[in-house]
């Protein structure tokens, strides 16, 4: 379940470690979201955050995106702090995707224009390498036949993974997954998580924000439950989902099994 | 499930009822239509003074002998607006996204944008014709000419770029922010998602409206003939003088209703196809 020490890990942080989180605080206003979050993950390791709505799970992505402005704490890449005023957000940005629960796709382009924007404008792809990676990609996903569709004309599970392959794409050291199934039919569910599956059997980085606890359970090294703004408590899936060792815990994972989520 | 992308698509069900209906209600359509007009028009002509206002203004002889200046003169007309109408594209589009900068430093950029949308939709249009083509020329700046068509076109671009500043500005704000966090997550620049990704998806949802104002510019090009430029108008009513007969002003009527009738239609029709293209085929 360790994500392998991979060679060369040149950071001072920890061996191979993608990102670090150090004592990270957002509010909203008065609201405060996250309160105080650590969190390391090394290289090809899968952590998934569980936690009821509002407890902080997306907008932790979207701080490590630097989607979302940080009040306090730090975020280390390569032993650098991206969350300083003054980083180019933009070239911190290209080393992280990012996929949302609404797909977010963009309805005016085509899908094999959808997933080259990024490596076209941002790496600067000639065209043609560009489409090759994207068709090669695309194929390797199973929409092969859907590269040259509009949008709209895809499922909501075609859109969510393209949406992932437009991630893909720019080739990230890392991948946060925000409720990427929340906003699908339930028979589309199981389409999107084998492809997050796959990504994982590949060696992908990734943090997993999720409701699906079975999912979770099959796929992380860590599951860490956020409550209230805190990693009240994390460890192997095993540990987690059998025996917690916070009353909270229990309490969520309770809630969720009679919702029939388990 | 998708992210919101305009007005929600026509049941099938709408369409089938429709057609199934289609007959009968033409018929219906007709007669009404016929009915009416026919009442109007006899309360327009049985009116007592009819005669008189007919010779005046509906007179045919006046009206085919006074068409060829009056057309042969709107190609002033049109070039006044195809020029300001690139300008006003362009020079809208621009104002809208400095006005969208973020940040204090672009503050005086964002104050001369708002300026600009402020004061040339607060004047009327009249007053900045008169101002320009007459206040500005009179200074006799060296390097600016004096040439009315030259402040005609100004005038218009100044006041139409104010509007269509604000019809674009409606349409990017109107792009979910979700697009350009999308775009932004790629590494897209704040530049580069505006361009690709708000920019385009903007500017389709506002063609209507862009086409709106283009209609009300075209109808304002004849303004400018009060600050000296022989265009429709004037040359409409320099026959009015001569012939002591108002004829050629609704001849110059009919030809801006021919001018602008298929730019209305051909909108309509562009709109229809590209929302089926992005929002019928969901399913």
């Amino acid at each position: 379940m360790t994500g392998a020490p991979i060679s060369g890990g040149t950071t001072p942080l920890g061996p191979s470690e993608v990102v670090r989180i150090e004592s990270l605080s957002k509010s909203f206003g008065k609201l405060a979201v996250l309160r105080g979050i650590d969190l390391a993950v090394r290289e090809h390791e899968v952590v998934c955050l569980i936690g009821a709505s509002g407890s902080g799970k997306s907008t932790l992505l979207r701080c490590i995106n630097l989607l979302e402005p940080i009040d306090a704490g730090r975020i280390l890449m390569d032993g650098a702090d991206i969350s300083l005023p003054g980083v180019d957000d933009n070239k911190v940005r290209r080393r992280i995707g990012i996929v949302f629960q609404a797909f977010n796709l963009f309805p005016h382009m085509s899908v094999l224009d959808n997933v080259t924007l990024g490596p076209r404008r941002v790496l600067r792809m000639p065209r043609d390498q560009a489409e090759r990676d994207a068709t090669e990609l695309l194929a390797r996903f199973g929409l092969a036949d859907k590269r040259d569709e509009y949008p709209d004309r895809l499922s909501g599970g075609q859109q969510q993974r393209v949406a992932i392959v437009r991630a893909l794409a720019m080739h990230p050291e890392l991948m946060l997954l925000d409720e990427i199934t929340s906003a699908l039919d339930p028979e589309l569910v199981a389409e999107v998580l084998s492809v997050v599956r796959e990504l994982a059997a590949g060696g992908m980085t990734m943090i997993i924000a999720t409701h699906e606890m079975g999912f979770a359970r099959d796929i992380a090294n860590r599951v860490c439950f956020l409550d209230a703004g805190r990693i009240l408590e994390e460890g192997p899936p095993s540990q987690i989902f059998s025996t917690p060792s916070q009353p909270r815990t229990r309490q969520f994972l309770d809630r969720v099994i009679a919702a029939g989520r388990m | 499930m998708t992210p919101p992308s305009g007005p929600p698509v026509q049941p099938a069900a709408i369409n089938g009822r429709r057609r199934r209906d289609g007959g009968r209600s033409t018929l219906i359509a007709l007669v009404s239509t016929v009915v009416f007009f026919s009442l109007v028009g006899w309360v327009i002509v049985s009116s007592s003074s009819w005669p008189q206002v007919q010779q005046d203004f509906f007179d045919g002889g006046v009206f085919w002998r006074s068409l060829p200046e009056i057309v042969g003169a709107l190609i002033t007309n049109i070039q006044l607006f195809l020029i300001a109408e690139v300008l006003v594209l362009a020079l809208g589009l621009l104002l809208a996204v400095l006005r969208s900068l973020p940040g204090p430093v672009f503050f005086p950029v964002r104050l001369l944008a708002i300026a600009w949308a402020d004061v040339f939709r607060g004047l009327p249009s009249i007053l900045i014709i008169y101002l320009l083509g007459f206040g500005v020329s009179a200074l006799g700046i060296p390097g600016l000419p004096n040439d009315p068509f030259f402040w005609a076109v100004v005038s218009l671009t100044l006041v139409y770029t104010a509007y269509v500043s604000e019809v674009y500005r409606a349409g990017i704000e109107s792009i979910h922010p979700s697009q350009a966090a999308a775009a932004r997550s790629l590494g897209l620049t704040r530049a580069q998602a505006l361009r690709h990704v708000v920019i385009p998806q903007a500017v389709r949802r506002v063609i209507p409206p862009l086409l709106n104002d283009f209609i009300g510019l075209q109808k304002d090009s004849v303004l400018v003939s009060l600050i000296g430029v022989v265009e429709a108008f004037r040359t409409a009513n320099i026959q009015q003088e001569a012939l002591f007969n108002y004829t050629p002003y609704v001849a110059l009527g009919a030809v801006f209703l021919v001018m602008t009738l298929p730019l209305t239609r051909l909108t309509d029709y562009l709109v229809a196809r590209d929302r089926r293209r992005y929002l019928a085929g969901a399913r």
